[in-house]
């Protein structure tokens, strides 16, 4: 393998572990807040995952941008500042495109501020990375997260409403199951994901007789 | 130090800024939007509003600067008047609910409901929003003047599913009873101290559409 291939394959080894690997809610269990409010309906939990993935990959973007001129002193004021900039911004576009949707998230736009995930993936990797790789791996971990919150709106919608994007899915004699889009409802759908995901992880480890290496 | 801070500030001030200006148009085209739907639906008959604020002397002018609560008078395509769209909230089971609901003078009923906000439980206490019996309460729901003309005739209030028997009462929703109850408390409430001012001013919300808005 040249230098030039193995190159490109850290690269989409950075886009790739967010999504997989180093899924941020399903492995590294980060940003719980939005993961279990707004996951009632598959709508809530979609445009929750692009909100939040569009702060991440623009936060990521300038703080490896502005890398080497940030001191390290006031780092994370400068990287809060930053990402408080663009959910400022994700909040206006919101209401914007559907006042409903706005409503429907509420508070939980503006809290994506304090999601530990986008400041997490701006200290770890985006200030020790080039602005290439920061992109990749925002836009990974990106859609790593919008997917883990689809899998719980999806299941929680289905079960809860008998519905997927609103759309009637079930026949009409179908009960709906009101706890699953009741908060309780939340732990219970990422209690069975989680439970499914460290099964599969487990029975991979035991087919390649190999441990794999979770990162803290 | 301060120079990376000030400048990621001001680049960042500059942003919002930008970003505020250019979306501020879309939402209130927004806002306005989604109160003219509400309206329409309160008071299905109309085609046309004006806002109107009630002054602290207790007049309605449709001023846009005038303080004082606001209600919408929907009008029809001639002019006549259709009704008032007024707002109104009260404790529901979680939380705060505010309605919007139609009061047609001529026919002295409220002819029309649709919850703003409400975070009652899905499934239960928001049957509110979507049960067709429930709704079916607020086509006719009398609000009689009494002969006086200051209070309501009968109060509004909810009974138990299947026990309506009088058009001023609300059937009930059975799992969802503080719900509906807390709708007909609200409903009560404000058609207590509206219904009387409106027929008492009902000249100037007539004589009003001539500076229609829309």
């Amino acid at each position: 393998m040249t230098s030039r291939n193995r190159k490109a394959v850290i690269g989409t080894d950075e886009f790739i572990k967010g999504i997989w690997r180093e899924n941020p809610v399903f492995v590294q269990v980060l940003g719980m807040c939005p993961v279990l409010a707004v996951s009632n309906t598959a709508i809530n939990a979609l445009a929750m995952g692009l909100a939040t993935a569009f702060v991440m990959l623009m936060s990521n973007t300038l703080v490896s941008t502005l890398r080497n001129f940030i001191p390290k002193q006031v780092r994370i004021a400068t990287y809060i500042l930053i990402i408080a900039t663009f959910v400022t911004i994700v909040d206006y576009a919101i209401e914007a495109i559907s006042l409903d949707l706005h409503k429907s998230l509420g508070a939980f736009i503006s809290l994506i501020v304090v999601n530990c995930l986008i400041l997490g993936r701006a200290e770890a990797f985006a200030s020790k990375h080039r602005v290439r790789h920061a992109v990749l791996d925002a836009l990974g971990m990106g859609i790593g997260f919008t997917l883990a919150l689809l899998c719980l709106g999806g299941v929680r919608e289905l079960l809860g409403d008998g519905a997927l994007f609103g759309v009637a899915v079930f026949p009409d004699g179908f009960e709906p199951w009101i706890v699953m889009i009741l908060p309780s409802g939340g732990f219970f759908t990422l209690a069975a994901w989680l439970l499914l995901i460290n099964h599969m992880q487990q029975r991979k480890e035991a087919k390649t007789g190999r441990v794999q290496e979770v990162p803290r | 130090m301060y120079r990376t801070l000030v400048g990621v500030g001001m680049f960042c001030g500059l942003l919002i800024a930008i970003v505020f200006q250019g979306t501020l148009p879309v939402i209130e085209r927004n806002r306005a939007e989604a109160l003219e739907r509400a309206v329409f639906a309160v008071l299905p008959a109309a085609s046309q509003r004006t806002t109107y604020a009630l002054t602290p002397e207790g007049e309605f002018v449709s001023d846009t600067d005038a303080v004082g609560q606001r209600v919408h008078a929907g009008f029809d395509s001639d002019g006549r008047l259709i009704g008032v769209a007024i707002e109104a909230s009260g404790m529901g089971y979680a939380d705060t609910i505010t309605v919007l609901y139609g009061y047609a003078p001529e026919q002295e009923a409220i002819v029309g409901i649709r919850v703003l906000t409400s975070k009652e439980t899905p499934g239960l206490g928001d049957k509110i929003e979507k049960d067709a019996v429930f709704l079916e309460n607020f086509v006719a729901l009398d609000v009689r003047l009494d002969p006086s003309g200051e209070t309501l005739q009968h109060r509004i209030v909810t009974v138990k599913r299947g026990q309506k028997t009088q058009p001023w009462q609300i059937d009930g929703i059975t799992g969802a009873t503080i719900s509906a109850k807390a709708i007909g408390e609200i409903l009560a409430t404000s058609s207590e101290r509206w219904v009387p001012i409106i027929n008492e001013q009902l000249e100037q919300l007539v004589a009003g559409e001539s500076d229609d808005e829309s």
